[in-house]
């Protein structure tokens, strides 16, 4: 089967609700064949970009190419995409089989085309035994499978997701990820997909687009983000539990990299590069719980009163009041709240961030 | 069997449905956004104009016209010559004295029909929902009971009766039974307007019943619970709570009622015709007679006296849309 | 019956019926009694012979007086028993009857005549059902016109209600366009505006459109219900707009939208509104009684008015007539109990 052009771009996109702009601007490129998730706190205009390049919200400004052809006055049906909703949206009146051969009828596709991809696309997805259903006797799971079948039976160019799993209980949840993303193998078709949990935007994707406030704070793939954020606020949202901030000061170091005083705790050396910061300015420095070290070794050392720990068996968490930060330990751990434990920072672990919350980049 | 039917009734649905698709296809693809709805709410909005909205308009023009022709091209404009002429009296308590006595008898009649009506039936009905709303062996039979004669027909209901009130019906062989005069019940004016104000009730309190039941039902119970725990006697609880949370749903039975009774009609020319005279002419069959009925047909004195009836039925529903403003939310959901 | 004891004393949950409890039970039961001993009485009476319906007092269940062939007479003769005097105790036919005396014979010799005083002998009865009534109906009068009428502008009535009223309700309920909020707001007016104060006017509009005499011009005046408008755009209101858009992805037209999601997830108000509908078409009185003016094309409630108010009104078929009209309410009704009820308690309309 021959696929179409399934390469999306987004040229200075700008939604409007009356007065209010949600959308500031947005640019990006998704190409052929990628796992693209968006991601961020609700309200910051994910689910708004989305139904924009669906089509079932209005551009108000900006550009929606879909195969390089501009988009932006095509009906949504007409835009070769399939949408899984949220709430699945199935119709509730109709079996699982009229479910999926709804929108093949609507084309007016000859009815025995439109058994073989139902049929397919249920064998599929393990549907073969409940086509005959209707969907309030089926679970959340095979909901979720019969909402993607009806996307699949269409041969869209690109498949959009809108948050899918977030009516699963946790177990659900997981399996269905691993499903999607073998979905996403096999078929080979771009798809978009929207959340606000981070696990999932890092466990499934190509390429993350973090967005906030209508606007996007970094693209990226899922390690880059990870290891390189370009901002405060992706470094936070990224990675579970969040990274630790301390706020400091530019120090007067006598190394490479900047020196960071945090005020009670003394200087922590970085490998950001001094440049064009001033003495005495305001900075951050952020560090993954993963990446604190216990015990001290001579430099960057600090030492916290234990507030909390939280066992997990095969690692634990300590919350330490003062500074207060969280660090993860492998294995088990026999600190007690109220405990000073030293811990180290390592200098290639530390993120520096300006008054502005942009990452300071490290000395080339 | 039926799923046989039932396949038959999608299969007609389905070819008379796919008709219009073509044509409102070919809208949707040439109508600027939003005015699809249109479309949509079109043939009802039309013929709402025509049937309602325009007959409003024509109202207003015919009761300022007079004669007897019926296209208004015809009709003489007379200006408020209709108005005046049904408020004419020397003397508003005595509809003898009045140049339209029948109108005057009409609007006595109907204003002593609604106090006695509106207030016998709030009583009766309340009384109904307060105790089908106890915990009554089979009480969905009791409450289709007393809801059943809302769906008769009016005509029906009114014949019902008059078979029971008739000279030789069941009512007069009871009285003789025990050892009483049979009487003529629909001859005298007294018992005859008696029997008008019984039979509305008996038609149409089920449908209040209903709505104080539903109103009963809203009150939640663990209110009631609390009141138990706090020992209020049952003549305290209904007082304190009961009365005042039901209010919603009681006012709203007494304006939607007051609105009706206003307006009634069908019933009583079955029943009595008006009669005997005037003794059960209301305002309703006043303008039917007016206007339909005589040899001589006042559609303008018809029509004006419409717009009296309007004018007092508009004030009732501002003091409904009143009385429901302050109470929204509390009876219905 | 001990547990039937224990079922009627459990009401309260305080082991036995209190005043207040058996006060309700007997207001229940003479209010049930006065609601529906009416309508069974017209029922029973309805199968009356005209000779049972001036019987007065009246009996209960339909009777007739019981005949006996007798040799020599060519009509059956009707019995009496004789509850006086020499032949008390037997049962006779009666050849005929003059005065105060009737005259007699005892079916098994039915050559001797016996004078027997009218005061001393009662009529032998036995139940009958006039079916006659009703099959009558059919051959005397234009009933089966009047029937048709009635069905014919109720079904059609109702259809049309329900195609114009959900695609107006449709628009308003799942559509943002310019004049939404006055068309809604003009519709929920109308709900105030009484139907009798248009009346003058209304029958020039339908004089002008031809409408008079003629089944339409009841059915046009009615569909456009503003009730029926209110209860299915509030019903659509709760249907996510999730399906519509999923419709939208799915290439479905908005038409098809219309009919093949949100119509057929319409449903249950749909049926409260047919229910509705049905009701108020087939019971409708005053405005079909202003448009119709030929017998012909009169409606069964049109029809038994005529008929009530003809100088000399034969009774038995006026009755039969009158259950005819009220059977299909009451078959429906006792059908679709709990959704009337109900329908009606939540959208507070009738």
């Amino acid at each position: 089967m021959s696929r179409m052009n399934g390469s999306l771009s987004l040229e200075g996109l700008v939604k409007r609700f009356g007065g209010t702009q949600v959308v500031h601007g947005v640019s990006f490129d998704v190409a052929d064949g990628e796992f693209v998730v968006f991601v961020g706190p609700s309200g910051c205009g994910k689910s708004t970009l989305l139904r924009m390049i669906c089509g079932l919200e209005t551009v108000s400004e900006g550009e929606v190419r879909i195969g390089g052809e501009r988009v932006n006055d095509l009906p949504a049906a007409r835009r070769g995409l399939a949408l899984v909703f949220q709430s699945y949206a199935l119709y509730p009146h109709m079996t699982v089989y009229q479910n999926m051969a709804f929108g093949l009828e609507n084309l007016g596709m000859p009815k025995a085309e439109i058994a073989q991809r139902v049929g397919e696309a249920a064998r599929m997805l393990r549907l073969d035994e409940y086509l005959q259903r209707k969907p309030t006797a089926l679970s959340g799971g095979q909901r979720q499978r019969v909402a993607i079948g009806r996307a699949i039976v269409r041969e869209p160019r690109i498949f959009l997701f809108d948050e899918p799993l977030s009516n699963l209980d946790a177990e659900l949840r997981v399996g269905m990820r691993t499903e999607l993303a073998d979905l996403h193998r096999r078929l080979g078709t771009t798809m978009i997909y929207v959340t606000h949990d981070q696990v999932e935007a890092m466990t499934m994707a190509d390429k993350i687009v973090v967005l906030r406030a209508g606007r996007v704070e970094q693209v990226g793939p899922p390690l880059e983000l990870y290891n390189h954020p370009c901002n405060r606020f992706v470094a936070g949202f990224i990675g579970s539990p969040q990274m630790n901030f301390l706020e400091g000061r530019v120090a007067a170091g006598d190394g490479p990299g900047l020196a960071v005083e945090i005020p009670g705790f003394g200087v922590l050396r970085t490998n950001a590069a001094a440049h064009g910061l001033a003495p005495g300015g305001a900075v951050s420095i952020g560090i993954r719980p993963e990446h604190v070290r216990a015990g001290h070794e001579g430099d960057n050392d600090l030492t916290g009163a234990v507030a909390g720990v939280e066992q997990l068996g095969g690692l634990s968490y300590v919350r330490l009041a003062d500074p207060n930060i969280t660090i993860q330990i492998p294995g088990q751990t026999r600190l007690a709240a109220g405990e000073a434990t030293p811990v180290h920072f390592p200098i290639d672990a530390l993120h520096v961030f300006d008054a502005d919350g942009m990452t300071v980049p490290a000395i080339s | 069997m039926l799923s046989t039917a039932a396949r038959w009734f999608g299969r007609l649905y389905a070819l008379v449905m796919n008709l219009p698709e073509r044509p409102m296809r070919w809208a949707q693809g040439h109508l600027p956004d939003g005015r699809l709805g249109w479309l949509f709410v079109g043939p009802n909005l039309a013929i709402f104009g025509v049937f309602t909205f325009l007959p409003i308009v024509i109202d207003f023009y015919y009761a300022g016209t007079g004669g007897t022709n019926l296209l208004p091209t015809e009709r003489p404009w007379v200006g408020t010559e209709n108005f005046s002429s049904l408020l004419a009296c020397k003397d508003y308590f005595d509809p003898n004295s009045c140049v339209r006595d029948q109108f005057w008898y009409a609007i006595w009649n109907t204003s002593k029909f609604v106090v006695l009506q509106v207030a016998l039936m709030l009583v009766f009905s309340l009384t109904t929902a307060l105790v089908l709303n106890r915990k009554i062996i089979g009480r969905g039979f009791f409450r289709a009971a007393f809801f059943y004669p809302v769906l008769l027909s009016p005509v029906v209901v009114a014949l019902i009766w008059k078979w029971v009130l008739q000279r030789d019906g069941v009512l007069n062989a009871a009285l003789v039974g025990g050892g009483m005069q049979p009487v003529e019940w629909l001859l005298g004016a007294r018992s005859a307007f008696g029997w008008t104000v019984f039979v509305s009730i008996w038609a149409h309190m089920g449908f209040y019943t209903l709505i104080l039941l539903a109103g009963l039902q809203a009150i939640p119970a663990d209110i009631y619970e609390a009141a138990s725990m706090d020992a209020a006697p049952p003549w305290r609880v209904f007082r304190r709570i009961t009365l005042p949370l039901l209010m919603p749903s009681v006012l709203v039975v007494f304006v939607l009622g007051l609105i009706r009774a206003v307006q009634i009609f069908d019933e009583v020319y079955v029943l009595t015709g008006g009669g005997p005279g005037s003794a059960t002419t209301y305002l309703v069959e006043f303008i039917y007679n007016t206007g339909f009925s005589s040899q001589v047909r006042q559609y303008g004195l018809a029509a004006a006296a419409s717009l009296l009836l309007a004018g007092v039925l508009l004030v009732l529903t501002l003091v409904q849309l009143r009385g429901m403003r302050g109470t929204k939310g509390d009876s219905r959901g | 019956m001990a547990s039937l004891g224990r079922l009627l004393t459990a009401t309260r949950g305080r082991g036995k019926l209190d005043w207040t409890d058996w006060a309700s039970y007997l207001y229940l039961g003479l209010g049930t009694l006065l609601m529906l001993g009416p309508v069974l009485w017209l029922a029973l009476s309805s199968l009356k012979s005209p000779s049972g319906l001036i019987e007065f007092p009246p009996t209960l269940l339909p009777q007739e007086q019981v005949r006996a062939a007798v040799p020599n007479y060519p009509n059956p003769l009707p019995l009496y028993r004789i509850t006086k005097g020499d032949h008390a105790g037997q049962t006779l036919a009666e050849v005929r009857k003059i005065g105060l005396q009737a005259t007699m014979v005892d079916p098994a010799a039915p050559e001797t005549l016996i004078r027997v005083p009218i005061d001393d002998r009662s009529k032998i009865m036995r139940l009958h059902a006039a079916w006659d009534n009703y099959t009558d109906l059919l051959k005397k009068f234009d009933f089966g016109r009047y029937l048709w009428n009635s069905v014919f502008i109720t079904t059609v009535a109702t259809i049309i209600t329900l195609l114009l009223n959900s695609m107006a309700a449709f628009a308003l309920s799942k559509y943002k366009f310019a004049g939404r909020e006055p068309v809604f707001l003009m519709m929920l007016a109308t709900l105030m505006i009484p139907p009798t104060i248009i009346l003058v006017p209304n029958y020039l509009i339908a004089a002008v459109l031809g409408l008079t005499d003629n089944p339409w011009g009841v059915i046009w005046p009615a569909v456009a219900t503003p009730t029926g408008v209110f209860l299915l755009r509030q019903y659509m209101l709760t249907l996510p707009d999730d399906l519509l858009e999923a419709a939208r992805m799915d290439n479905a037209s908005e038409w098809r939208i219309y009919w093949r999601i949100v119509l057929p997830l319409s449903k249950p108000a749909l049926a409260v509104l047919a229910i509705f509908s049905v009701m108020w078409r087939w019971n409708e009185f005053l405005w079909p009684m202003v448009v119709l003016g030929r017998n012909e094309t009169f409606t069964l409630p049109l029809a038994l008015n005529s008929f009530q108010g003809e100088l000399t009104t034969q009774w038995n078929y006026l009755l039969a007539m009158t259950v005819v009209t009220l059977v299909p309410v009451t078959v429906i009704f006792a059908l679709l109990q709990r959704h009337i009820t109900q329908g009606i308690a939540s959208a507070g309309v009738k």
